[in-house]
């Protein structure tokens, strides 16, 4: 009745429409907004969900080879500090002063150290390698006069049409 | 025992799935993974992960501070 064959494409067939796809768009590159969206991108590429990531506005700088992520200290009033042995929370007009944002960096990136959290790089290399789909936003690559040879190997460049027709048929979509 | 084991002892989400992923690549179909780990969200991160890739739960327990878990590759 060739019984054995039609259950391998009906096997083949529903794990082809198991198969979820999740769009993430990063739109900020502060050392604390950089984190979710590749969080969230590499655990769901290891859930064995295909992923997009659209990288736009100054969540673009996030493909440079280079690094070198600040902690946002300004206008966050949920931001605490650990001082004195105790987590303080430290009012948004000290942010302005300098040399404070880089330290509450160090202090942030120090602290991700010793609980064991991985670092953006790392973050980035494990989307990478888990074949997340990576577009770099052309528009804004345009605007900050940034150079493709400055960013990571395997991305590309799309705009906004590129990332819908990926998004419309996605099961999750989100923007951070 | 376990075909073979992952130490994600002090590492914080996602590393212990990520690494339990790469690692049960390594395994062929039917094998085992334990799981060592200090992360007490893993415990329902596992759960969730196990439900979601069709992978097999066999063990979650706790030993002293550190969690154990075992899962079985599935396809």
């Amino acid at each position: 009745m060739g019984d054995g064959n039609q259950m391998t494409e009906e096997a083949v067939e529903q794990t082809i429409g198991n198969a979820k796809s999740m769009t993430i768009i990063a739109t900020k590159g502060t050392l604390d907004w950089a984190y979710p969206p590749f969080i969230l991108a590499t655990t769901a590429a290891a859930m064995d969900i295909d992923v997009t990531m659209f990288f736009t506005f100054y969540g673009l700088p996030l493909l440079n080879k280079k690094l070198d992520l600040q902690l946002g200290t300004l206008g966050n009033p949920a931001m605490k500090m650990p001082m004195m042995g105790m987590h303080m929370g430290m009012p948004s007009i000290v942010g302005v002063i300098p040399g404070v944002t880089s330290g509450a960096t160090a202090m942030m990136k120090n602290m991700m150290k010793k609980k064991g959290v991985a670092s953006i790089e790392e973050l980035r290399e494990a989307a990478v390698l888990s074949d997340v789909r990576i577009i770099a936003c052309q528009m804004t690559l345009d605007l900050f006069e940034m150079d493709p040879d400055d960013m990571i190997e395997g991305i590309e460049l799309g705009g906004a049409a590129t990332y819908i027709e990926s998004a419309v048929k996605s099961d999750i979509n989100l923007y951070i | 025992m376990a075909d073979a084991t992952l130490d994600a002892k002090g590492l914080n989400c996602p590393l212990p799935i990520l690494k339990a992923k790469k690692a049960l690549k390594d395994l062929k179909v039917g094998e085992t993974l334990e799981i060592l780990a200090t992360d007490p969200g893993a415990i329902k991160d596992f759960e969730a992960f196990c439900r979601t890739t069709g992978n097999e739960l066999v063990e979650s327990g706790e030993e002293g501070e550190v969690y154990r878990f075992v899962i079985k590759r599935a396809a």
